[in-house]
């Protein structure tokens, strides 16, 4: 499932992973800024659409993406219920500043030092429960969680995680204030890990109500304080399902490790040709085999050297090879966003990623060989894989 | 300008919008009370829930920064949203027009 600047494409195949149909674009000139699947319904599949002039849509598939609805009130029926109280509209995304929330929260650190309202912009991304198919959490921009357990009808604000004392010092990175990762643990249902830009990476333990940042051991030259609590751009955070207290990292500029769920992180970037950059991911089976493609710099979003490169580590970082063959090795100026990678759970472990070129790679083997399964698409914002059986 | 009967006003749609509320071309939707800005989006969204805070902020009711109204030749965006539409307008020779601002890409 491929979103791009200009609508939805999924792409399919069979288990070697060679030949593939295309279909789109769904919501078509929408940004899609991601698509997934829910694991405990494989036919359920929620969308994030949007558009600077329009606003945020939420859509829903539950046959795997032939079909969608916005699962909110459908046309022609009231907006509200019997005693008058409004049925929810998935499109709805408002910041709980009740006094209930404890600490009801208007403002975070602007461009210029001043503080500034929580304004609601769009959904990042979207992370079905494991295990309810009507759950799903949505990280949204300006940095806040939200969940939904009627299926994406309405949405409600985990508070604490803006409540927790630190908000305030939150601020925007080039992208916008987002909140772009959620990793719901698979052995401990209380357990949530979210990392925003540019404010770090947080997690709770007790289902969202309370939070705390976890970021001791990062180090971020752009910030006053380099090992601040939180002010630390990570860009994306990765899991292997097997392994829940393991993490890494791709910040701004480092690729990091934490062993402790977070508590504490170790830099693993090795030798790398630059750590700056976006994408991380996990071999599905492998805990320690890790992916990231080096981008050349913060000024200058593009691979390194002309070159589009994945770089493969076996060690659980430090030790990096460069994966090249059927990727292009001149003239290559593209970048990778922070969801555009993916990994699928065949046997054979494969890789997927797009580009703001409008590519979309695969490779069946780990990372070993690569081929495009389209060119031309809209720049790609996210990629996401489900594995049929 | 009396209250009256409730009006037809006819409402142009940009490609996107229509796209989501699943219909194509013009709209007709009657309007109680006097026909304003705010009068006919409260119609349309109550026709069309999926377009609730498209156009307008679902909390604040304000206009989304991208969006204008047109009729009759005439930027009403800036008028308040409880100003009566144009005569033409309500009388249906002239439609409502809400369209997306030419801006990014």
């Amino acid at each position: 499932m491929v979103g791009t600047r200009k609508g939805a494409f999924i792409l399919s195949s069979d288990g070697k992973r060679e030949k593939w149909d295309v279909s789109g674009p769904h919501f078509a000139g929408w940004e899609i800024y991601h698509m997934k699947g829910s694991s405990a319904n494989p036919n359920r599949i929620y969308a994030s659409q949007t558009s600077g002039w329009f606003g945020q849509i939420i859509q829903r598939s539950d046959d795997g993406g032939k079909t969608w609805t916005q699962p909110g009130t459908p046309p022609g029926e009231a907006t509200t219920a019997p005693g008058g109280t409004p049925k929810g509209e998935s499109n709805k995304f408002v910041y709980d500043t009740s006094a209930e929330s404890g600490k009801p929260l208007t403002t975070h650190q602007w461009y210029d030092g001043t503080q500034h309202p929580w304004e609601f912009k769009r959904v990042w991304h979207l992370e079905p429960s494991p295990t309810e198919p009507d759950t799903v959490y949505a990280g949204v921009e300006d940095a806040a969680i939200f969940r939904s357990k009627d299926g994406g009808k309405s949405w409600h604000e985990l508070s604490g995680l803006r409540g927790h004392g630190t908000g305030p010092k939150w601020q925007p990175g080039a992208g916008g204030m987002c909140l772009h990762t959620i990793i719901l643990d698979p052995a401990n249902p209380n357990r949530i890990y979210i990392a925003i830009s540019a404010a770090g990476a947080f997690r709770t333990d007790d289902g969202g109500k309370t939070w705390k940042p976890i970021n001791k051991g990062l180090y971020s030259q752009y910030i006053p304080n380099p090992t601040e609590e939180v002010g630390h751009c990570v860009h994306r955070v990765a899991m292997n399902k097997s392994r829940p207290n393991v993490l890494f990292m791709q910040k701004h500029w480092d690729v990091m490790r934490s062993d402790d769920a977070g508590d504490n992180w170790k830099e693993v970037s090795g030798n790398l040709p630059t750590d700056f950059g976006f994408v991380i991911d996990v071999h599905a089976h492998e805990p320690e085999t890790i992916y990231v493609v080096p981008i050349k710099s913060d000024g200058e979003h593009y691979v390194h050297e002309g070159k589009l490169r994945v770089y493969r580590s076996r060690t659980g970082g430090n030790e990096w090879e460069a994966l090249t063959k059927g990727l292009p090795q001149k003239d290559c100026y593209v970048n990778v966003l922070r969801d555009a990678m993916a990994v699928d759970s065949l046997d054979k472990c494969g890789i997927y990623f797009g580009t703001t070129g409008g590519q979309v790679y695969v490779s069946p083997d780990a990372g070993d060989n690569w081929a495009p399964i389209v060119r031309d698409l809209p720049a790609v914002l996210s990629v996401e894989v489900q594995t049929l059986s | 300008m009396s209250c009256g009967p409730p009006r037809k006003i006819r409402i142009l749609l940009p490609p996107h919008l229509r796209g989501l509320a699943h219909i194509s071309g013009e709209l007709l939707l009657e309007v109680a009370g006097v026909p304003t800005v705010r009068s006919v989006l409260d119609a349309l969204e109550a026709t069309y829930p999926m377009l609730q805070g498209t156009i307008r902020d679902h909390v604040t009711q304000q206009r989304r920064p991208f969006l204008r109204f047109f009729a009759c030749a005439e930027d009403l965006s800036h008028e308040s949203p409880d100003t009566p539409l144009p005569d033409a307008v309500i009388s249906g020779k002239e439609p409502l027009l809400i369209l997306g601002a030419i801006a990014g890409g």
